[in-house]
């Protein structure tokens, strides 16, 4: 892959994570939970988003980033006060936000007057404030620009050198000369500055930070070259040096650490007010990515080459823009007098002779200070050393191909099943369960499934990542339909296979739809029923016996029953003279086919929504169920397995062939009494079970594996009940256990069979079948049956 | 893995020869991944009568095609001396099941003659040329189609 390309993705990658960030602060911004901390971070991310948006010129993206930032440091200063509005509207406007996100990274383009209105909306909280051409804040919008006049640069210093020692040297000069009133009204700050190699490594540049930092007010730099080696054991890549600076300003440590913002991760940074308050030292993490600091450094890089070039002389514009030790040589005599500064000087006279061809070699020079001074020998603490390295930042997480994890669990799979051939093995062979031998096998079997367990957590996630799209769809659906709506979510932290959490997506986006589209009334509506006018919809996700259930509840109006039916009997779903309980009336709906939306809208699509989401969650080997409240609301509860790749299940000999029925779906099992079993017109069997009649499906001839049925007597019937409700009875001829069995596709090398759900192998190397429940049953209902689904809904 | 048959432009291929009823047939052999000897496969439902199961290879669940009776020839009631010919066909893999393989031969493109006529229509659809070898006709099997109505089937 082209190396840019790559690094923009990770780019996106990383924007998929702060926009997350962002919006979760924006969400407890809105309800009103958020600390500084929390504006804080959604100011940095959306910075982070912009910054990196300028290092690959995705000029849309930096425009509206840039003005999303602007409100939030407003707010974050205190200046904006954060209202229920603002807060709505940097949602609406954080959505645009992602769209410019999506966009730059797919190639599409926002539309204009999306963006636009929010862009628009964004200004006006701004209000009069001309803020676009305010780009110099952050230093890395524009990569183009011109070295800013930097009120600390003496204008033109001979040689184009930005005299800082000058102005410095002043400073120390006029420090008691100076009001010493208003010297005490500001506050004196210590400030000790250690780059680290990797902040050159980054193109930073220390003495632009240091000049950032005398714009705050009066300093004083001291050098501290104490752990500057002699030239022939100076390496290049190696940062030696750091600076003291003594500050005289009205700001505060916020401000003062903004300064370093950028390079905070890299340096040893200690800031601490003289006299009056202790010493603080803090482990520099700021959040930044990287990204955000090459984009910064970037943009800094011009203002030092101008600089820098003047000195070496003859260099050509376009050298490296990293410091040489040129700048060294200014030096004030003044400075201590120690060996180190020799060997700087030695260096310089080294340096300036191996220079004469133009300073274009790729290596990094060693990093060494811009222009700076050493003032006096003004305070006398200690140098930072730069090794004291906070460890802070190391990482906790790693970002692993899901191709790699998907091939390890493949081969833990089969390392289960080979395990438990083994042991089948070895239990034929007629060795003694105390031998060596078995015992060994029993300890391999625990650490068996240690490792699958193991492996399975890996892949598991949070269903955080799925649910963190609804508030934003919640948001558009209300939007479109003039409703208001509350989207609480619970649970967020629960933690299922990762094929299962890509797969929930839709279905929970067709139930929230549908919720807010037909559940919830609007203002009026929920006013007449005397509710309060914003609908709470609540998202939960919780585990529950093996299983995860995720629930969507809304407080709307409820399934309006006449109403279901009614439609039901007009597409000819159901009879007119049919009885159906409340909860099959509810269940209708998932029906394919069926909308009670009486204008099809383009939200809830057309009509397809409750059967698709039904279909789905099947399709995972997951139930969906509804209860209803007339008024009240509506609640649809999804079951579903945690992973897709194990499934306990009763394995069952049906026709010589030994299947595996899945145990979510069996209800009960049991011996079939001749008695109980009729058959309706000669023909298709039901068993009486508690008084009630289900279809006795013999699995032999339903998959074709034989012609005839067995006697039901003969063998044991299967109570299963499929997704819609609906039971029926499996005839079978015995059952072998119950047992957790790997998943394998059939679809991989064949097809999907009808009845068959997956393969899988069992502990005697053979491949055994999967059922498929409720394929069966309902292709079982369908063969007599001329309307299917009337037929499924009168079980 | 593209099918080289259709693919290769190298004038020398190998080609592994494999027997079914009296005639011998052969396929290319970068796309047979190994051979194997018979085990019981688990019947699938609702499949052709060629369809003959699935085996476990390895961890893998690989449906095996009774070749012969793909071809309309003859229907192998396979034992212990039948062979499972594991082909990559496509991304798919899937095992053969033939009589015994007989040989590995070296060929040249303009050593293929093309199917005559004479062929049924069942025979004509899998061969893609005949060579003669030693004086006996080996067939050249096209793998894309011995299972060609999956792709249908399974949208």
């Amino acid at each position: 892959m082209d190396p840019f390309e790559s690094i923009k993705q990770t780019f996106f990658q990383e924007c998929d994570e702060l926009l997350t960030d962002a919006e979760q602060g924006l969400l407890a911004m809105e309800s009103g939970e958020a600390d500084d901390e929390t504006i804080n971070a959604v100011f940095r991310a959306v910075h982070s988003v912009k910054g990196g948006a300028g290092a690959f010129g995705l000029e849309d993206l930096i425009r509206f980033a840039h003005v999303f930032e602007t409100v939030m440091d407003e707010i974050r200063s205190g200046k904006m006060e954060l209202t229920d509005e603002v807060a709505k509207t940097l949602l609406r406007a954080f959505d645009v936000l992602a769209d410019h996100v999506a966009a730059a990274r797919d190639g599409g383009k926002v539309e204009e007057g999306r963006s636009q209105g929010a862009y628009s909306e964004l200004r006006g909280l701004i209000g009069g404030e001309d803020e676009e051409d305010d780009l110099g804040g952050g230093g890395d919008e524009d990569f183009g620009f011109v070295p800013l006049t930097l009120s600390i640069e003496g204008e033109e210093a001979p040689g184009g050198f930005i005299d800082l020692d000058a102005q410095n040297a002043e400073a120390g000069v006029e420090i008691p000369a100076t009001d010493q009133a208003s010297r005490d009204e500001l506050a004196s700050w210590t400030v000790e500055f250690s780059p680290k190699s990797e902040m050159y490594a980054k193109a930073n540049e220390a003495g632009l930070v240091l000049r950032e930092l005398a714009r705050l007010g009066e300093t004083r730099v001291t050098l501290i070259d104490d752990t500057l080696p002699p030239l022939d054991q100076l390496s290049a890549e190696q940062a030696y040096v750091s600076w003291r600076i003594q500050l005289f300003t009205d700001s505060d440590e916020a401000s003062i650490r903004e300064v370093f913002e950028f390079v905070e991760d890299d340096c040893n940074l200690i800031i601490s007010r003289d006299r009056a308050e202790p010493s603080v030292a803090e482990p520099a993490d700021d959040g930044l990515s990287d990204d955000d600091r090459a984009a910064a450094a970037s943009a800094n890089a011009d203002l030092d080459i101008a600089a820098l070039l003047a000195r070496v002389g003859g260099g050509d514009a376009d050298a490296e823009p990293e410091a040489t030790p040129e700048s060294v040589a200014e030096l004030p005599p003044a400075a201590p007098p120690e060996a180190p500064a020799e060997d700087v000087a030695a260096l310089i006279a080294r340096a300036q002779s191996v220079a004469a061809p133009p300073a274009a070699k790729p290596a990094t020079p060693a990093p060494t200070p811009a222009p700076v001074a050493a003032a006096p020998a003004a305070a006398a603490a200690p140098a930072a050393v730069a090794n004291a390295a906070p460890a802070a930042a190391a990482s906790v997480t790693i970002r692993v191909d899901l191709d790699r994890v998907d091939r390890l669990i493949n081969a833990v799979g089969e390392l289960v099943i080979q395990q438990a051939m083994l042991s089948q093995r070895v239990l034929e062979s007629g060795l003694a369960r105390s031998s060596n031998v078995a015992l060994g096998l029993e300890d391999l079997e625990l650490l068996t499934r240690e490792i699958q367990d193991s492996v399975m957590a890996i892949r598991a996630q949070p269903v955080k990542s799925v649910f963190q799209r609804m508030p934003r769809l919640a948001r558009e659906v209300a939007d479109m339909t003039g409703k208001r709506v509350k989207l609480v979510m619970e649970g967020e932290g629960t933690e299922v296979d990762k094929t299962v959490i890509e797969r929930l997506a839709d279905p929970i986006t067709h139930m929230l739809r549908n919720a807010i589209d037909h559940g919830l009334e609007d203002p009026e509506g929920r006013a007449a029923a005397g509710k309060p006018a914003e609908g709470l919809v609540r998202l939960r996700a919780l585990h529950r016996g093996g299983r995860i259930v995720i629930e969507l509840q809304d407080d709307g109006r409820g399934i309006n029953r006449p109403r279901v039916r009614g439609i039901a009997v007009e597409r000819g779903l159901i009879t007119e003279d049919q009885v159906l309980s409340d909860e099959e009336i509810d269940n209708l709906i998932f029906l394919p086919g069926f909308s009670t939306a009486e204008v099809i809208s383009d939200i809830s699509g057309r009509g397809v929504g409750m059967d698709v989401v039904r279909r789905s969650i099947q399709g995972l080997g997951g139930r969906i169920s509804i209860s209803s409240e007339p008024g009240k609301g509506s609640k649809f509860t999804m079951s579903l397995p945690l992973t897709l790749a194990v499934l306990d299940g009763m394995v069952v000999t049906a026709a010589e062939q030994t299947l595996v029925a899945p145990l979510s779906a069996i209800v009960e099992s049991l011996t079939p009494r001749t008695e109980d079993v009729h058959y309706i017109g000669g023909k298709d069997a039901v068993i009486r079970i508690r008084d009630i009649f289900v279809p006795l499906i013999d699995v032999g001839v339903a998959l074709g594996f034989r012609e005839t049925a067995i006697d039901p007597a003969s063998g044991v019937a299967v109570l299963v009940e499929s997704e819609g409700g609906g039971k029926a009875a499996l005839l079978v001829e015995a059952i072998q256990g119950q047992r957790q069995v790997v998943i394998k596709s059939l679809e991989a090398n064949y097809q999907q069979i009808d009845g068959v759900a997956a393969a899988t192998i069992l502990g005697d190397g053979r491949v055994a079948l999967i059922l498929d429940v409720d394929a069966l049953v309902t292709t079982q209902r369908r063969k007599p049956a001329a309307r299917p689904s009337e037929k499924r809904m009168a079980s | 893995m593209t099918a080289p048959l259709t693919t290769s432009t190298s004038p020398s291929r190998e080609l592994i020869a494999f027997r079914i009823g009296d005639q011998e047939f052969c396929v290319d052999i970068m796309q047979v991944r190994e051979i194997r000897g018979w085990t019981t496969a688990t019947p699938l439902p609702r499949t052709p009568a060629y369809m003959k199961g699935v085996i476990n290879l390895r961890g893998a669940v690989l449906p095996i095609v009774d070749l012969g009776a793909r071809l309309g020839l003859t229907t192998a009631e396979p034992s212990a001396r039948h062979v499972i010919m594991v082909v990559n066909q496509g991304h798919r893999t899937l095992g053969l099941l033939v009589e015994a393989v007989s040989d590995i031969i070296n060929v040249t493109e303009d050593m293929v003659q093309p199917t005559p006529d004479v062929a049924c229509d069942q025979v004509k659809t899998f061969v893609k040329g005949l060579f003669a070898i030693e004086g006996r006709m080996v067939s050249l099997i096209s793998l894309d189609r011995v299972l060609p109505e999956i792709e249908a089937e399974a949208a």
